[in-house]
């Protein structure tokens, strides 16, 4: 589905991703792990177009996406979220929900004073969407309430089921689970799962292993910037090679 | 009572440019300061068309589409720069617009400005009294409010809401943020050029002195009064600050006074800024959670 190939990216002297090559096969979760500063954020950006490739090519669905801006990659159907969760502050949660959507006919100019009935016709069906993703990770009650109002957590959760709403067929997680209490963590791992098996993909950076292990078919490992394995999670887990990335003996 | 009606005309237009720059300001988060180059272009336009006998309709259209295209134009190279540097370069096209007014003079007269600017003829009607420039005035406010009321509760408008709170963000859910900028500052240059070219057909005399940055900061401070990013606040500031500004012309001060009103009004309203930015940076009206959407429901 997607497919990196001899990826490399240096911020000044540091060599942030280097001769990257990864494969991401369609219909499973794969994960992403590594120590801190291993380049796993970096290489969503590039993945992403937030940044410029130095060397190397990206294709999604045999289409080379590298060298293509952030909205044109999403529109291709790759979405992500942030390491740190970014929502609409002033925007209440079911606005930041009713945004996301792709191609919506409302967004031009010209069809406000043309389409009226099909803008409200497609606002309408959107909101039921939202409505059932924010009761899904328990939301509701504070649906018309700005987001900035949220807990760091709660505003994870909103930035998780604000991309499903943009249909993508990708969806890029950087750290989903990361300052969220394990109840919500067992929420969104089940929302991960069903629309894995909805037909999304996922590609998931993850520090906390029981995650991993739980929901990743495969793993890829992160060291310096260079893959340094890849696997079945309870295979990595047991790498020598991981082993030593992590601890650093 | 043309006291009264004059204050109201004066208002009337202001609300129109403190809406057009809300749009801007308020909702995409775009720091214009050189917001009234497209209120003089407005101006000059219409004024220089009808002086040479084009009828007002077509004038004002023609100004709308000038004040529009330089819209567009200033938005293609400047809206690529970041926030403050976007700031600076609206701040230095304003001053060449208003430079331009002044040196072109085989164009505009220079310094001496355009008197006897016509009063306004809509389908062989003419609007020459006070009563009926009110009319006129009062007519295109709410037709400007309730445009862009429609604008701002459309899922466009919620993507300029979007790109104000977290640009980065928006880029990523697909939307180009950089279209939806350009869009956003050509309809706010457009509908500052009708109240420019209202403004001139109204005072019947403009030269480029009343085109100057004080104009943009004055514009500035009614959006920032009222209540940014609101739908009534910049009517409600407009409503405050020209019935101020206003007021003190009138004032009967004796002659030896008079001087000392224009800067008084500048520090006044610079100390009013400065205060806002401490005790109120949302301004008297402040956005609300709840926003309606376009004719749907949220509520269960
Ligand atoms: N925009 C940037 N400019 C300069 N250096 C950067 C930039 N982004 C990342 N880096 C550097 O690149 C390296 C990899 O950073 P990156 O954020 O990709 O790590 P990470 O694997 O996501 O770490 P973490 O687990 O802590 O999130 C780090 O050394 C970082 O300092
Ligand atoms: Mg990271």
């Amino acid at each position: 589905m997607l497919e990196l190939k001899q990826v490399n990216k240096s911020f000044g002297g540091i060599r942030a991703v280097s001769d990257c090559s990864l494969e991401i096969k369609s219909y499973r979760i794969t994960g992403l792990i590594g120590p801190n500063g291993s380049g796993k954020t970096t290489l969503f950006n590039l993945m992403t177009g937030f940044l410029p490739l130095d060397h190397g090519e990206i294709f999604f669905k045999g289409k080379r996406i590298d060298g293509f801006l952030p909205h044109q990659i999403a529109e291709f159907g790759i979405v992500r979220t942030f390491q740190l969760a970014r929502i609409f502050p002033k925007m209440t949660v079911l606005e930041n929900m009713l945004l996301a959507p792709p191609r919506q006919i409302g967004e031009k100019l010209v069809s406000l004073w043309l389409k009226g009935k099909r803008i409200r016709e497609e606002e309408r069906k959107n909101l039921k969407k939202a409505l059932t993703l924010i009761e899904i990770v328990g939301l509701s009650h504070l649906k018309n309430q700005f987001a900035a109002n949220l807990s760091y957590g709660q505003q994870k959760l909103l930035e998780l089921v604000r991309i499903l709403m943009a249909e993508p067929q990708m969806i890029l997680l950087d750290e989903p689970t990361a300052g969220i209490n394990p109840s919500l963590i067992r929420k969104m791992m089940e929302l991960i799962l069903k629309m894995r098996d909805a037909g999304k993909v996922f590609f998931i950076i993850e520090h906390n292993m029981d995650v991993v292990i739980e929901l990743c078919d495969w793993v890829f490992v992160l060291d310096n910037g260079q893959k340094i394995a890849e696997g079945k999670p309870e295979a990595i887990q047991n790498d020598p090679r991981v082993i030593e990335a992590y601890l650093g003996v | 009572m043309d006291l009264f009606l004059h204050l109201c005309i004066m208002i009337l237009i202001y609300i129109i440019f403190a809406l057009s720059l809300n749009l801007e300001l308020g909702y995409t988060g775009l720091f214009n300061f050189g917001h009234v180059a497209f209120f003089g272009m407005g101006a000059y336009a219409s004024a220089l068309f009808t002086l040479h006998h084009v009828p007002f309709e077509l004038a004002l259209l023609i100004s709308l589409a000038i004040a529009g295209g330089g819209g567009f134009l200033l938005s293609l190279p400047s809206l690529r720069l970041r926030g403050d540097y976007f700031g600076i370069a609206t701040l230095g096209f304003g001053e060449i617009i208003r430079i331009i007014f002044q040196n072109e003079v085989w164009l505009t007269k220079g310094p001496m400005g355009l008197p006897g600017i016509s009063k306004p003829t809509l389908f062989s009607y003419r609007f020459t009294t006070l009563p009926q420039y009110f009319i006129l005035a009062l007519v295109f406010s709410i037709l400007s409010f309730f445009i862009l009321r429609m604008v701002i509760r459309s899922p466009f408008g919620r993507v300029l809401r979007a790109i104000r709170e977290d640009e980065i963000a928006t880029e990523a859910l697909g939307k180009n943020v950089f279209r939806f900028r350009v869009k956003s500052f050509v309809t706010g240059s457009i509908l500052a050029g009708l109240a420019g070219a209202l403004w001139g057909h109204y005072t019947t005399f403009i030269s480029p002195s009343d085109f100057t940055l004080s104009e943009t900061i004055l514009v500035l401070l009614i959006v920032v009064l009222g209540g940014k990013g609101t739908e009534w606040g910049p009517v409600l500031g407009a409503i405050l600050l020209i019935f101020f500004q206003e007021s003190l012309r009138f004032l009967r001060l004796p002659a030896e006074y008079t001087r000392y009103l224009a800067p008084l009004q500048q520090m006044i309203f610079g100390t009013l800024l400065i205060l806002l930015m401490i005790f109120r940076p949302e301004g008297i009206l402040r956005e609300k959670g709840k926003t309606k959407n376009v004719g749907i429901e949220t509520g269960q």
